[in-house]
């Protein structure tokens, strides 16, 4: 036993070292289903120094001065937000968290929930003292069983403590949470669908004007904010705005959490200070692309993000430098890509989401996004031309300047981010009618390297349409005509004589 | 309220505070295009076709929502906006049925009418997958063809918020999103009232009314039948539109002349039976009010109305009126007296009504207590549109019609005969005769000015001879609604209520001409053709149903008294409770 290994300490480990977990603080350290165990983290200390020391007005100027911004996707300074609703003169306000997290592979918001509920409880009724809310609604997906669950739970402690109900810590201020459960509309993320939905109807999205700030749920004065926002909010009260401040970049204050994955050895979600930048990300925490391939691009901010191509894997991520090079920052996503993905199929893939959770009530958005993904099938199909790309990109940017909601407007966006950064791709498409990551399977073809090929007869074997013919221990060939693309040759061959194109 | 500066392409206007960019616009004299638009009734920004720019906000937005701010400018016109509306409309037509040579609402279409505006040609820039859909044919009023429907929505909001049913809204979501009942369900199995008023707000030829002209030509050219007409007060106020006249203009002798000219045999007046509804119900009323008997008594004129109970106050069917609607009357009087009287075999007789309305298509086809066992009082219900498209079939030449004159003996009406057009005008023409009936004289002023006029509800109270009077009158079903409610918990007590299914009474009625948004969010037509209507009544020789010659004469004649054994027979009925599920 001479070669034992020193335990390392979990932060020490290359997945964590990087890391700074403020919102996901309490996950995996407390019960979620014991309020004490919150309660020793500090748990609802701030909430009792806001009801007993502060007034509304100076709960919002310590979030406007910490420089919260909304971790939901847009990145609204959450103060402002909060000052809106506080001025707005009512005799009913409401405050919302959005717990719809629908972006694919996007799961920070359930972590949060199931690992911490109270946090969000806590920050929710800072909020409402804040702007004068007594009545808080958590709109949260039903395919979120165990989330649900634990706020139910979480919800019940607190009520049972007196941390929510009527005159929470012996003051004046009551306020209490009720739970809606999303029916799995991805548009229920954007604000007010979410507050259409709460109110019973089918969510949809209404104009803006009026805000919600002004005229929101049920038409009165409501802020909505995202949970990964709210698990922030408790640890801005106790230890300052200037210390939050102290994290991050100028105008992004704090951490980020991002769901890592794609193309990546280490997967899962990791809570960085605003301006790490993507090479730490994904070479130190991420630990590299797997299997030696080369990085080509992050795809950040969902079905509404974009791609970030390698040059600008330096780039410190931020919301301002996200949109600066074409994506943004959403719920935070982050999605590895390396050679062998297509960007157009990459556009394709987040479009055919889009298109599928569109909520149907605005032309641009309802048909405009069906006839892009229509465009980018012709496109992998080999059918595309020229025209077709310039008719795709003014249908982009229509769809993104006509849209009634967030979601309509910002669902060309990987069309666009990929189109500008891998046009090259697009024209291989069209003009070669060649998919260079070869994943389109249209345009791919097979073929057998003569050199390498030692007539072994394995891959005519395998073949199930008979496309492939020749004689034993002579270089064998595809057919074309005959070949359905199914890749059974490829995987048989042992001297690697088969390749796609 | 306080007004605000705004610019609009340029052009300073002062508009109150919270007026939308196409308040604006309008006030500056700029039109910009609208489709889901629908004032006051559908305000959701969906279509997108009213984008316009303006300097305090990001991007383009729409018109119709969006509240401008002083000191903002707008710009409705740029080549930018004027591309976007054009991609809009091109992708609206890219899943639109585009048959319209043969639509019923070619020449009468918003989207057709855009289209050509913006130079938009079926060069299918955008052409890809459609969706299919079968038309919907099963109700008894209306179809859908939802391949022609652009889902502006303005039909569900009408059948929400004018009508508070709400049988009809979106199912599925993104490309696959129609207008339909829940569950899919056919129109013809759910709780619709059939007011039609959907219809009359759909921008294109996606809902329409069941056409039924084949079966009056059908019928005129049948030698064994005798077919008469009847039109109902309102038409003569609607019809006008359909060749070009302006909203309120009464055409009531082009409209016989052009009807005779179709081939009736006789052309009568449903301002007769209307009267004869008066004899009834006044009766009726003074019956009730004096045995303190199911009041408040209720109108029973409009079907979507009578529907509405049915299905959902059924608590509320003994307050009914048993009078049958005045179209009812005349095909019942039509079928026993005029047929006794002229020596025809009812089954010979075939009656044709020309209303306002599709719900009196469904009422035709309730058949329980019709006159002569076996025959319908109604044969075939057309609407003023359905005429209109007869009289151009045609070939007859409307404008340029001599003025003709109603036949007898069912071609007197009185004023208060035409005023059952308007919200209002039913208790206006009871309140008339009533006057006489309770105290033995005319009233000094015929006109009731207080149940007059396009408010949801309206009350007022009238003192004959000690007898307290307390009435209601309301219009649109959320307002018909909001009574019953008000009814049912006590707070309202009433002894007579007038009530029509649509916003305005017949005037608006689902069966009338249809107008487009430009045209409905800028005039109020229920004010206008009601106008129409008691200018006609000014200017009738007989404002009272009970000194209509026609009425003296059927009453001693035939039906003895108002509220006889026989008048109960032939000229009453009953309803039905009906399920919603």
């Amino acid at each position: 036993m001479t070669n034992v290994q020193q335990p390392v300490s979990l932060e020490d480990t290359p997945f964590y070292k990087k890391q700074l977990r403020l919102a996901l603080r309490n996950c995996g350290i407390i019960n979620p289903e014991k309020i004490d165990e919150y309660i020793a983290m500090d748990g609802y200390m701030a909430l009792g120094k806001v009801l007993t020391e502060m007034t509304p007005q100076t709960v919002v100027d310590t979030i406007l001065a910490s420089g919260l911004r909304g971790r939901g996707g847009g990145g609204f300074p959450t103060g402002r937000k909060w000052q809106f609703a506080l001025n707005n003169v009512s005799d009913k306000k409401y405050v919302c968290c959005n717990a719809d997290e629908g972006d694919p592979g996007a799961f920070m918001d359930r972590s949060v929930l199931e690992g911490d509920p109270h946090a969000v409880i806590e920050a929710m009724a800072i909020a409402g003292y804040a702007i004068g809310a007594d009545e808080g609604y958590i709109y949260v997906r039903a395919e979120y069983p165990t989330a649900i669950k634990r706020l139910e739970i979480a919800i019940g402690q607190a009520r049972e403590y007196g941390l929510l109900g009527k005159n929470i810590f012996g003051t004046d201020f009551n306020f209490d949470i009720t739970l809606r459960f999303g029916a799995g509309a991805f548009v229920c993320g954007e604000e007010t669908s979410l507050l259409t939905s709460i109110e019973g109807n089918r969510g949809e999205p209404r104009p803006r004007p009026p805000f919600p700030a002004v005229k929101g749920l049920f038409g009165k004065p409501t802020i909505i904010n995202n949970v990964e926002t709210y698990a922030n909010v408790c640890q801005i009260i106790l230890k300052g705005a200037e210390w939050f401040s102290s994290i991050g970049t100028e105008k992004s204050k704090g951490t980020k959490v991002f769901a890592l994955g794609g193309k990546i050895k280490n997967t899962g979600l990791v809570e960085v200070p605003m301006g790490t930048t993507l090479r730490e990300i994904i070479e130190e925490i991420g630990g590299g692309i797997p299997n030696g391939k080369k990085f080509k691009a992050a795809q950040t901010g969902g079905p509404s993000g974009g791609c970030i191509p390698a040059e600008f894997i330096d780039t410190p991520i931020d919301y301002d430098n996200l949109i600066a090079i074409g994506s943004m920052m959403g719920s935070g996503g982050l999605i590895v890509m390396d050679e062998d993905n297509c960007m157009v199929d990459i556009a394709k893939f987040f479009l055919d989401f889009t298109v599928d959770e569109s909520c149907g009530k605005c032309t641009p958005c309802r048909i405009g996004t069906r006839r892009l993904y229509e465009i980018l099938e012709k496109i992998t199909s080999g059918n595309g031309t020229l025209e077709d790309l310039d008719r795709m990109e003014n249908l982009c940017n229509y769809i993104k300047a006509n849209s009634l909601c967030g979601l309509g407007q910002t669902a060309p966006n990987p069309v666009l981010s990929t189109y500008k950064r891998f046009r090259d791709e697009y024209i291989a498409h069209v003009v070669d009618k060649k998919c260079p990551a070869a994943v389109c399977k249209s345009l791919l073809c097979y073929e057998i390297t003569a050199d390498k090929c030692k007539g072994c007869t394995a891959c005519s074997r395998v073949c199930p349409v008979g496309a492939i013919s020749g004689t034993v221990k002579n270089p064998h060939s595809i057919d074309k005509t005959k070949c359905i693309k199914c890749g059974a040759c490829m995987e048989r061959c042992k001297f690697g004589a088969i390749v796609k194109k | 309220m306080e007004n605000i500066n705004v610019k609009v392409n340029g052009v300073s206007v002062s508009v109150p505070a919270g007026s939308t960019a196409l308040t604006a616009a309008r006030t500056a004299g700029v039109e910009i295009p609208t489709l889901c638009y629908l004032k006051d009734i559908n305000e959701i920004g969906a279509c997108r076709i009213c984008v316009v720019e303006a300097s305090k906000a990001r991007g383009l937005v729409a018109a119709c929502v969006y509240p401008v701010s002083d000191g903002e400018e707008i710009t409705t016109n740029s080549p930018k906006l004027i591309e976007s509306r054009k991609m809009t409309l091109e992708l609206l037509l890219s899943n639109h049925k585009k048959k319209c040579l043969t639509c019923v609402r070619s020449e009468n279409c918003e989207l057709q009418k855009l289209c050509k505006e913006y130079g938009v040609e079926f060069d299918d820039r955008f052409e890809g997958a459609m969706n299919k859909y079968d038309i919907d044919r099963s109700a008894s009023h209306m179809y859908r063809d939802n391949e022609k429907c652009i889902l502006c929505r303005r039909c569900s909001a009408a059948c929400e918020k004018l009508q508070a049913v709400s049988v009809i809204g979106a199912n599925d979501r993104g490309f696959d999103t129609h207008i339909a009942s829940p569950f899919e369900m056919p129109l013809g199995s759910v709780a619709c009232v059939s007011c039609g008023q959907c219809i009359n707000v759909c921008p294109t030829g996606a809902l329409s009314e069941r056409d039924d002209t084949q079966k009056v030509f059908d019928a005129l050219s049948d030698p064994t039948k005798h077919v008469i007409v009847q039109t109902a007060p309102s038409v003569r106020v609607g019809l006008g539109e359909e060749f070009g006249y302006p909203i309120g203009s009464i055409v009531t002798g082009k409209l016989v002349t052009a009807l005779r000219r179709l081939g009736f045999d006789k052309v009568f007046d449903t301002n007769f039976s209307a009267d004869l509804t008066i004899m009834e119900e006044a009766t009726e009323f003074v019956t009730r009010y004096t045995n303190k008997d199911h009041l408040p008594m209720f109108t029973s004129c409009s079907p979507g109305w009578i529907k509405f109970v049915e299905y959902y106050y059924p608590e509320f069917i003994p307050n009914l009126s048993t009078c049958k609607s005045p179209q009812g009357m005349f095909g019942a009087t039509a079928k026993t007296y005029y047929a006794e009287k002229e020596g025809i075999d009812p089954q010979d007789i075939f009656v044709v009504s020309v209303m306002p309305c599709t719900a009196k298509k469904f009422e035709a086809e309730r058949i329980d207590h019709s006159a002569v066992k076996g025959l319908p009082d109604i044969d075939v219900v057309i609407t003023v549109r359905e005429l209109a498209r007869m009289i151009r079939k045609a070939g007859i030449l409307f404008r340029d019609l001599p003025d003709g004159e109603y036949d007898s003996p069912f071609g007197l009406g009185s004023g208060a005969g035409t005023i059952f057009g308007a919200t209002g005008g039913v208790m206006e023409a009871a309140l008339r005769t009533a006057v006489k009936a309770v105290t033995g004289k005319d009233a000094e002023c015929l006109d009731f000015l207080d149940v007059r006029g396009t408010q949801g509800i309206k009350e007022a109270t009238y003192d004959l001879n000690g007898n307290i009077i307390r009435v209601a009158v309301a219009s649109g079903i959320s307002n018909a609604k909001k009574l019953l409610e008000m009814i049912k918990s006590g707070e309202k007590e009433y002894d007579f209520v007038e009530i029509m299914a649509c916003p305005g009474g017949c005037v608006n009625g689902g069966g009338q001409p249809i107008q487009p948004a430009s045209v409905r969010n800028n005039v109020d037509i229920r004010a206008t053709r009601a106008a129409g209507l008691y200018q006609d009544d000014l200017n009738l020789p007989v404002r009272l149903s009970h000194e209509n010659p026609d009425i003296k004469r059927v009453y001693d004649e035939y039906f003895g008294t108002p509220n006889s054994h026989k008048s109960h027979e032939i000229l009453h009925t009953g309803y039905t409770v009906r399920k919603k599920y």
